[in-house]
């Protein structure tokens, strides 16, 4: 069988499983698993651009994808004059000290003569910068926070269309890349997976606190969307009129015809960054990254700066899932810090690149759907033999109610399982790398 | 002068005790971290899962032993349930050695590969931990649960300030020190400790003068098995048992493992003890110790608390990125036993 047939049929295989899920549970869950499967499949496009074909390990990809989400609130959410008023200045100047006093910290270390004097003077720095960081910060921070605090309480967003959210949140996951980028690439490789790690619980303890930036716990509801409301569509005789035409009632319609035109918008993003990821991977470009990953002293030998490369490519993967988080958060129409958990959105990746065959993006891209329709399709398995497993025992039997209630839990073993077999018996993937 | 003896007591209190006793925690996990990066030479992202493990037998076991109603009061009964605790944690990790970094060992993987198997261990310990005992909260200390109350210091000194030291802060403390010294001694003193040494420093050296690397593996996970339910027990003991608080450890675990040279138990504790003490001093409100230091005009308006504690994890990475900056093999120079 050739490679072509080989990569059709295992997407025939996802296309029939999710077809099936049409057919035997309903059209709107196949359609929301091939949505999240979309955007899954982005998520593991990325994670593989670091791994698979640069050899980093990225930890912290639950901390790229809440930024993500974070850029679709900035973007798309109404400003709120009256928190602009409260303390929205006074909290830009308190950022841009921190990020001025981060800034001399920096140079002031590169620049000053090493000494005695210079740690003197940049403990200083840092311990005057943070001081007057928090004395104009705090204060604003909180008349923001009591503006309306059970609707509002934060700043809002610039009111722009949601779309730009998707880019824009590619951006902000390359500025944290590049920032953890510059401190752990170079060193040693577990260091990496530590730092970004670290950063991601970071990143998402900032966003479950900083009211004044997305409300926090408290969520943000309503988020704009780039498609149409349902409740719109069911009183448009037009749409109802047609949908009659097809045999369905309006409501149903009306979900299906929502999901569809996402599944379409994220079509068109996983093909665009399938065909730019295929182009980099074979350009002369791609074949550097792959020598590097595959010895890195031979390449550095060669003339290649390896650390800028790994750096750039960090970036770029970040960068991805970071667009995948806006994403997510659109189809969501809500930001709720506390979902993100690292499981679910770092690890649950890594296990789609590896099962899918890391170093090959159509891999990754499978990957991410059959790993993602076992995730959810999981749960309901696990019940059903948890049922039947317990069948003998009584209704009301602790230990059969037990098992019945942790069932939940078994995605977890299942998909560690899986991970665990996957590189035991074919580390290379379901697709390998040629 | 009282002022003075109120301030040093509100510190003890809020701040040095605490801090001991959380110090200790990171330090026995971070030694758990460091053992499997100097013999097995990975970084163990299922340590953290590890000690959920662990503690959930313990718990177990202190469930069955509460209900047939034996109890070693005033302790708390966990510590009757540890050596079980132990023992079972044992046979799981040398079962997934068996069956998992085995075979990665034969063929010789790289570092990184055991890494993403570690992450597969990770997942499926952490299904099997929520699966068993469920993903909520447990609390599961009982005994006496103060060894000196803040009334009882009160009462004793004259202090307007109390100073409370609770049962599980000391027993951490004890606990911590016994299993420290009998770490050192096994690892300096015994013919298996000194080929442990001899296996992390050279493999290959060691190999040649023919140590048994498969025993040695061995007795790391033994050693590991004990260090991690020791250490989750504690800290389930002092705060309280949640899945996945425990996996939220491994943070500062590896900061702690990695500020004092992986690969170095020394430096293991020492970090451990660093990270908690930045930790416990920077997100505590400085506002009651400072009243008493400063005079009456100079008392401080706001709390002085310079990060709130939601950000503790922050405290534990922005330490390891300095030291990653300025001095990459920790404080003690790492990298092997």
């Amino acid at each position: 069988m050739s490679d072509i047939q080989k990569n059709l049929s295992y997407f025939a295989l996802v296309a029939v499983l999710i077809i099936g899920t049409g057919f035997y549970q309903s059209w709107n869950s196949a359609l929301f698993i091939l949505n999240m499967g979309l955007v899954s499949a982005i998520l593991s496009l990325g994670v593989n651009l670091q791994w698979g074909i640069a050899g980093l390990l990225n930890v912290g990809v639950m901390g790229f994808v809440a930024l993500g989400g974070v850029a679709t609130i900035l973007i798309s959410k109404n400003p709120v004059p009256a928190a602009w008023d409260a303390g929205g200045p006074r909290i830009l100047l308190g950022l841009a000290i921190g990020a001025a006093t981060i800034a001399a910290l920096v140079v002031g270390f590169k620049r000053l003569p090493k000494g005695r004097i210079r740690t003197l003077a940049l403990v200083v720095l840092a311990v005057g910068g943070f001081l007057a960081y928090r004395a104009v910060i705090s204060p604003a921070i909180k008349s923001v926070e009591s503006v309306n605090p059970a609707l509002e309480g934060y700043l809002g967003g610039l009111g722009l269309p949601v779309l730009l959210a998707w880019p824009i949140g590619g951006v902000f996951a390359a500025g944290a890349a590049w920032m953890i980028g510059k401190i752990a690439l170079g060193l040693r490789s577990d260091y990496l997976a530590i730092a970004t790690l670290g950063i991601s619980e970071i990143v998402v303890a900032v966003l479950k606190n900083e009211d004044w930036l997305t409300r926090g716990v408290k969520n943000v509801n309503g988020i704009p969307r780039p498609v149409p409301y349902e409740i719109d569509l069911q009183n448009d005789p037009g749409f109802v009129e047609q949908a009659a035409s097809f045999g369905l009632d309006p409501t149903l319609a009306s979900t299906l015809y929502v999901k569809l035109l996402y599944a379409g918008l994220f079509a068109v993003v996983l093909v665009l960054l399938l065909v730019l990821s295929q182009m980099a991977l074979n350009s002369p470009w791609g074949r550097m990254m792959r020598a590097i990953r595959d010895n890195e002293t031979a390449a550095r030998a060669m003339g290649k700066n390896v650390t800028a490369r790994h750096l750039q490519i960090f970036i770029l993967g970040s960068a991805v899932c970071g667009i995948a988080g806006a994403m997510m958060t659109t189809i969501d129409g809500q930001f709720t810090p506390s979902s993100y958990q690292p499981l679910r959105f770092t690890f649950l990746v890594w296990v789609m690149v590896i099962v899918g065959g890391s170093g090959n993006n159509f891999g990754a891209v499978l990957g991410g759907f059959l790993v993602w329709f076992l995730w959810v399709q999981v749960e309901p398995m696990g019940l059903w033999l948890m049922q039947v497993i317990t069948s003998p025992l009584a209704e009301d039997n602790a230990l059969r109610l037990h098992l019945i209630d942790s069932a939940a839990h078994m995605r977890l073993l299942t998909m560690g399982l899986f991970l665990l077999f996957m590189l035991r018996f074919s580390p290379k993937g379901l697709l390998p790398e040629k | 002068m009282i002022d003075f003896l109120n301030a040093i007591v509100a510190l003890s209190n809020f701040v040095l005790i605490p801090a001991i006793a959380y110090g200790s925690q990171l330090a026995l996990g971070a030694l758990g971290v460091t053992m499997v990066y100097g013999v097995l030479r990975f970084s163990n992202f299922a340590h953290g899962d590890t000690m959920a493990f662990g503690t959930m037998v313990v718990i177990l076991f202190t469930w069955w032993f509460q209900s047939m109603g034996i109890s070693i009061n005033p302790l708390p009964t966990a510590l009757l349930a540890l050596p079980f605790g132990i023992a079972f944690t044992a046979i799981l990790l040398l079962g997934t050695d068996r069956m998992v970094y085995r075979f990665y060992r034969k063929q010789k993987a790289v570092p990184v590969i055991y890494l993403i198997v570690s992450l597969g261990v990770m997942f499926i310990l952490n299904g099997l931990v929520r699966f068993i005992i469920g993903p909520g909260d447990q609390r599961f200390a009982d005994g006496e649960r103060f060894l000196l109350s803040a009334r009882d210091f009160k009462a004793m000194t004259g202090l307007k300030e109390g100073l409370a030291i609770k049962t599980s802060q000391s027993i951490t403390l004890v606990t911590a020190i016994i299993v420290v010294i009998v770490l050192f001694w096994f690892l300096n003193r015994t013919r298996t400790g000194k080929s442990m040494r001899a296996f992390s420093d050279n493999e290959d050296l060691a190999l040649l003068s023919g140590i048994n690397p498969e025993r040695v593996v061995l007795y790391t996970w033994l050693i590991v098995a004990a260090l991690a339910t020791i250490a989750g027990t504690l800290y389930g003991l002092d705060k309280s048992f949640k899945p996945f608080t425990y996996f939220q450890l491994l943070l500062p675990i590896f900061a702690a493992a990695i500020v004092g040279g992986l690969g170095s138990p020394i430096g293991a504790i020492a970090g451990g003890f660093v990270i908690a003490f930045s930790e416990v001093m920077i997100t505590y409100a400085w506002k009651k110790v400072l009243t008493y230091l400063m005079p009456d005009a100079l008392d401080p308006t706001g709390l002085i608390q310079l990060i709130a504690t939601e950000y503790k994890f922050a405290i534990s990475f922005v330490i390891l990125v300095i030291v990653l900056l300025f001095r990459p093999t920790g404080l003690f120079k790492g990298k092997s036993l």
